[in-house]
């Protein structure tokens, strides 16, 4: 037993990894849908708000693993509700304090990252049966891993639609901007369009170990 | 998995603990959110004022400073007494001379409010420049207002007199088909962005309807409070 | 026609203001519940329902919260509010309709985690809607759901019988479906102007 318990508290590279491709939230588990395609028309958007999560993610992460024990199983998603929001609206403020344009081009946004199913999600399925250190480093992973597929998004949108990067303008005056990627069904069709990408990659290299395997036994 | 296994383990918590934690949660989320609401607060109020100021420069053309009055019952005062009154930002330049006011409007865009702040010419009584302080349009269709700069040409005068009784404005401000103004109190709208474009123009309309008659008559107050400051 | 009156409210937050195609707001039920054109329904008015009623209650706070001044109380007393207003529709309903509950009640608990809702909730908060404007819009919020899921529903059960190449099987092909279901809606984005 307890070589179990020491197994399955052990931090491995997988607790890290798992969020960054395997159980990558947005592109796997498809969780948090509403702010990846909500505000990743330019791609500092898109960075701001994958920190923002990360920073709720995190800050929930670490209080509810060293809540769990005391937190009566009837009123945990209540409880895990009130821990999230109160980290949102900490987020809300400090992200005006840091820069109003930043707040601005947000806008509610920021408060919806409380309906963020991840964020739940992360609370209820780990961070509620590991170690406090365990979770976090979970988190962090999922977090990383959310944030990358947001610039992945917003990178594409913005420099399809509006020819920049970061602000920066690309392609000079002569770029007419595919305005239709920065308004809401390019959101939907670049995520697709991801999506299409990475299933056919897994799809190949499903078909590379089988034909690896078939020639090992032959 | 241990503390898991106990946390299971348990009898259902009678009621008791359940409102304990519960209260307990909620009272540490509110300390959390205050402490950091009173934190920011200051921050925040000066991210405010350095908005507001970059935005005064912007739309009276040669200011570099500006000061802050309020409107109360139709006088100009510098001292706020009543929560909602309209705040007059007058702009000078380097020797003190006044060169414009400046003030807030605000209307239903397409998706929310659009609040703007416009730079007001006493000499030409025209509108010389707005800036957005806050809008929530369509990125590539409304903010168009913001980007593009045949509607920012709008404002370099746009025509805002007083009528003779000096209670409106002569000629109502209004948003027109795109490529179809004809007068200098026109708006030319954009096309793909119309209603954005529209909002603006009631705005400024409103606005400039309600405060400037009651600002051209005091402008001395505005001259004459920076001279006092200048002696000072 | 004017932004703030009633009609073009609802009539925007319907079709151009779509609050899945255009807002992006309740996407996992948009991309989860939508196999079926006979759950879709369903889930789309009982969505309807809490919003209406979650809505009116965040008026009512709101007006509390402004008046008091602890705004920065919003976000959790609106959470509040949407979670107990499910509870109250899934006890109303147990209680006065077995039979509606029993067809709805698997959907309940996924509302409440839907961020359409609270969007609804904040947005109205953010116009600046009066009382009977909060009101049509989270009318028409709820009916532009309901219409957006079933209308991918209804894609959806076709594509069911199709063939389709295997890389886009997944939600890859929801979501291509979402960006071309969001374009025509752009179509609509004239109207009132």
């Amino acid at each position: 037993m307890t070589q179990i318990n020491k197994n399955k508290d052990a931090i491995t590279w997988e607790t890290f990894s798992e969020g960054l491709w395997v159980n990558n939230p947005v592109f796997v588990m498809l969780l948090g849908m509403c702010p990846v395609l909500a505000v990743t028309n330019s791609a500092i958007n898109a960075l701001a708000m994958g920190l923002a999560t990360m920073f709720v993610l995190l800050a929930s992460t670490i209080l509810v693993s060293l809540l769990s024990d005391f937190i009566p199983k009837q009123v945990r998603i209540a409880t895990y509700i009130i821990i999230i929001a109160t980290f949102v609206t900490i987020i809300d403020y400090v992200i005006q304090a840091i820069s109003l344009d930043l707040y601005n081009a947000l806008g509610a946004f920021i408060q919806l990252i409380v309906a963020n199913c991840m964020i739940l999600g992360r609370a209820e399925a780990f961070s509620s049966k590991n170690k406090p250190l365990k979770s976090i480093v979970n988190a962090l992973g999922m977090g990383i891993g959310f944030t990358f597929a947001l610039l992945c998004l917003g990178v594409v949108r913005e420099v399809l639609g509006a020819g920049a990067i970061f602000g920066i303008d690309l392609f000079g005056e002569n770029f007419q901007p595919w305005v239709v990627m920065i308004l809401p069904p390019g959101g939907f069709l670049v995520l697709g369009g991801w999506l299409l990408l990475f299933d056919w990659i897994k799809q190949r290299q499903a078909k590379d170990e089988e034909q690896e395997g078939r020639a090992n036994v032959a | 998995m241990s503390s898991a296994q106990q946390s299971m383990q348990q009898p259902d918590s009678p009621t008791t603990r359940m409102i304990l934690v519960l209260t307990g949660i909620a009272m540490l989320s509110g300390f959390l959110v205050v402490l950091v609401a009173q934190l920011t607060a200051p921050v925040i109020a000066e991210n405010q004022r350095i908005a507001i100021e970059k935005a005064v420069v912007k739309v009276i053309p040669g200011a570099t400073t500006h000061k802050e009055f309020y409107l109360e019952d139709g006088k100009l005062v510098t001292e706020k007494q009543n929560q909602d009154s309209d705040s007059i930002y007058a702009g000078y330049n380097a020797e003190g001379k006044l060169l414009g006011v400046a003030a807030k409007a605000a209307a239903q865009g397409y998706a929310g409010m659009i609040y703007l702040l416009y730079g007001y010419e006493p000499s030409c009584e025209c509108i010389r420049g707005i800036k957005v302080l806050k809008m929530a349009e369509t990125p590539g269709l409304g903010d168009k207002i913001i980007t593009d700069n045949n509607f920012q040409a709008n404002f370099d005068a746009l025509d805002a007199k007083v009528d003779i009784a000096n209670r409106s404005l002569a000629n109502e401000i209004v948003t027109v088909k795109a490529g179809t103004r004809q007068h200098d109190w026109e708006i030319d709208a954009i096309s793909g962005a119309t209603i954005s474009s529209v909002a603006v123009g009631k705005a400024l309309n409103e606005s400039a309807q309600r405060l400037m008659p009651q600002v051209l008559t005091q402008l001395h107050v505005l001259e004459q409070s920076e001279v006092i400051h200048d002696a000072n | 026609m004017s932004p703030d009156s009633l009609t073009f409210i609802f009539i925007n937050t319907i079709l151009a203001n779509n609050f899945v195609l255009a807002m992006f707001l309740g996407l996992c039920p948009f991309l989860g519940v939508s196999g079926k054109l006979n759950t879709a329904i369903p889930m789309g008015l009982a969505t309807m329902f809490v919003m209406l009623v979650s809505s009116l209650s965040a008026y009512g706070v709101n007006l509390v919260l402004v008046a008091l001044d602890i705004e920065f109380l919003r976000l959790i007393s609106y959470i509040a509010i949407i979670a107990s207003s499910v509870q109250l529709v899934e006890m109303t309903l147990k209680k006065y309709s077995p039979t509606l509950f029993r067809s709805l009640g698997i959907y309940l608990p996924l509302i409440t985690t839907n961020c359409a809702i609270l969007g609804v909730a904040l947005f109205q908060t953010f116009k600046e809607y009066d009382f009977g404007q909060s009101l049509v819009y989270a009318s028409g919020a709820g009916i532009g759901f309901t219409l957006a899921i079933a209308l991918m529903a209804g894609l959806r059960e076709k594509l069911e019988l199709s063939t389709m190449p295997s890389v886009t099987q997944g939600a890859a092909l929801s979501l291509m479906l979402g960006g071309i279901l969001s374009l025509s809606f752009m179509g609509f984005a004239g109207l009132g102007g």
